[in-house]
């Protein structure tokens, strides 16, 4: 009786075993290639130089990097206000109202939002309006995708402070206002930041909305009013060309890619740590 | 913060503070009725809670002893439906008037909860709260040092005041809470039921704490547990629930000195509660 059951036993744990190893081989497949293809070309002249034209050798990708991260700064800029003051709304202010309830809900319909749709949404409400592409569109389509994410999880974040300890506050003498700023923030800063870290580190990644809005470059920034390279766009670009030195960059630019988006998930796990 | 200083505005009307209570009184409680709701809590009881002594409010669970409590703060408010009919008076202000700011009230009146709950931040910044949001202007250090010596934790932690005040045992916890409740040195502490998450060891601590503070501090405490009344109470008020109207409405059954209340009670029902027949 307890045989059957202990060979049960090991069966099923050496099954999750290869399920879990099954479950992996893409990811890790993946990281391979972009090590061992990536690798190859990685130099400091990747993040130095231009992106080379057709036929000409060597170059790389300085002016996508700088364009991600400065798109990724004006999303954050956008998003992080909006995300947090809609966030103190829906956990401090007023959680059960009809506005509430409604903004939930359309946050969470909008975390499943096709991120072109992003894209298209500010070409027509800024790219034609501003009569070009730019470092700004892009950047606040970026916004677009994140917010929602940022929005639900500060709000979760705001609403794992415990009960006792905003009645703390008050029984202080603290109005709401000063609660929330002195208490609620803070203690719910760690998952504030998890949230707004893993909405960049997925902004960082997409290409979609930044088709439509900053388009591509190939020169260094020069304003937030013009065209702007980024390093999806590149990716997308070069990987589709027909010239080996391209398609190398490729490469290696998603290699980049991948640590930017590492780094941001480091980061978020590092500050999302709890303290006590 | 000085006796002198009032809560309401300076042009409050004078008429409503209605029958001036006894000078030994610190807060005159009058509640005709308290509802949650449609829910009535508490009805008729009158607890004058006495300065520098210590008034605990004992009773069965759902007698509104906590209602009563948190209402002389009034903590209830943040509560929707909370409506209390009838007084409170402290320092000849009915608290429950118009003009009178809840905010202000609880930097008077300040509280204890049964949970420890210091906030996630230093041991120095928990004490220090209550000082930075009255803007204190003086040396912060001086008045953190003696509000911890004052709940007995200064010897505990003087050589970690940076470090979480999280990482803190329960009782030393509920310690810190006292430090950050007295550093703003207000004039009535209430402790709902401080000991409840307690061990008998800090519990000891606590109580003795209490007996400590009341030279200063008019106290009035919550307390699921006789003998911790006995122990620590000057005075206390029995309340009991009454089912006769078919909801659970809380009531004073009647309150004296604790020796008074546990020896000889005039009510039948306190004596049956205190001899253990129903809780």
């Amino acid at each position: 009786m307890s045989e059957a059951r202990a060979l049960q036993s090991s069966l099923l744990t050496v099954g999750a075993w290869v399920v879990a190893i099954l479950a992996s081989i893409p990811l890790f497949s993946v990281l391979y290639m972009l090590v061992f293809k990536g690798g190859a070309r990685l130099a400091p002249a990747l993040f130095l130089e231009l992106p080379p034209a057709g036929f000409e050798t060597g170059g790389g990708f300085g002016n996508a990097i700088v364009g991600t991260l400065v798109m990724l700064l004006i999303a954050a800029a956008v998003c992080i206000p909006i995300g947090v003051l809609s966030a103190i709304y829906l956990a401090e202010l007023n959680p059960d109202g009809k506005v509430a309830k409604w903004s939930r809900f359309l946050a969470k319909v909008l975390t499943g939002f096709p991120s072109i749709l992003a894209g298209v949404f500010i070409y027509a409400a800024l790219v034609l309006a501003m009569g070009t592409y730019s470092a700004i569109a892009g950047g606040i389509a970026l916004a677009v995708g994140m917010l929602a994410t940022v929005v639900l999880t500060a709000e979760e974040a705001m609403k794992t402070v415990p009960r006792k300890m905003k009645d703390a506050a008050l029984g202080m003498g603290c109005t709401r206002t000063q609660m929330i700023i002195k208490v609620v923030l803070p203690t719910g800063l760690p998952g504030i930041l998890t949230g707004v870290i893993l909405g960049i580190a997925r902004a960082a990644g997409e290409s979609a909305p930044l088709l439509f809005t900053a388009l591509f470059s190939n020169y260094w920034l020069s304003s937030l009013r013009e065209p702007t390279a980024s390093l999806s766009i590149l990716i997308f670009n070069f990987s589709s060309m027909p010239f080996e030195n391209q398609i190398e960059l490729a490469w290696a630019a998603s290699l980049v890619l991948v640590m930017m988006v590492l780094v941001f998930n480091l980061l978020s796990r590092l500050i999302g740590r709890p303290k006590i | 913060m000085t006796a002198t200083q009032t809560i309401g505005s300076a042009a409050s009307p004078k008429g409503a503070a209605a029958p001036s209570p006894a000078a030994d009184v610190a807060i005159d409680c009058r509640v005709e009725k308290i509802f949650y709701g449609n829910f009535l809590a508490v009805r008729d009881s009158h607890v004058p809670v006495q300065k520098g002594k210590i008034t605990g409010f004992i009773g069965p669970s759902g007698c509104g002893k906590s209602t009563v409590l948190r209402s002389l703060n009034r903590m209830n408010d943040m509560i929707t439906g909370f409506k209390l009919e009838g007084h409170v008076h402290f320092m000849g202000q009915d608290l429950y008037a118009s003009y009178v700011d809840p905010v202000v009230v609880r930097r008077y009146i300040g509280m204890v909860f049964q949970q420890p709950n210091p906030f996630s931040m230093s041991i120095y910044d928990n004490v220090a709260f209550g000082l930075r949001l009255n803007r204190f202007k003086g040396n912060l250090d001086d008045k953190v040092e003696h509000a911890l010596r004052r709940a007995a934790l200064w010897d505990e932690v003087k050589d970690k005041l940076k470090a979480s005040g999280l990482s803190l045992s329960g009782g030393q916890q509920q310690r810190l809470c006292i430090a950050r409740a007295v550093a703003t040195e207000p004039t009535v502490l209430l402790m709902d039921e401080p000991c409840s998450a307690l061990d008998p060891i800090a519990t000891r601590r606590v109580e003795q704490l209490m007996l400590e503070l009341k030279d200063d501090y008019t106290i009035a405490l919550v307390t699921h547990n006789m003998q911790q009344a006995t122990r620590v109470a000057d005075i206390t008020a029995f309340f009991g629930v009454d089912i006769s109207q078919g909801g659970r409405t809380g009531y004073l059954v009647e309150m004296g000195e604790t020796k008074q209340i546990f020896e000889e009670p005039r009510e039948q029902l306190t004596k049956q509660y205190i001899r253990g027949e129903f809780s």
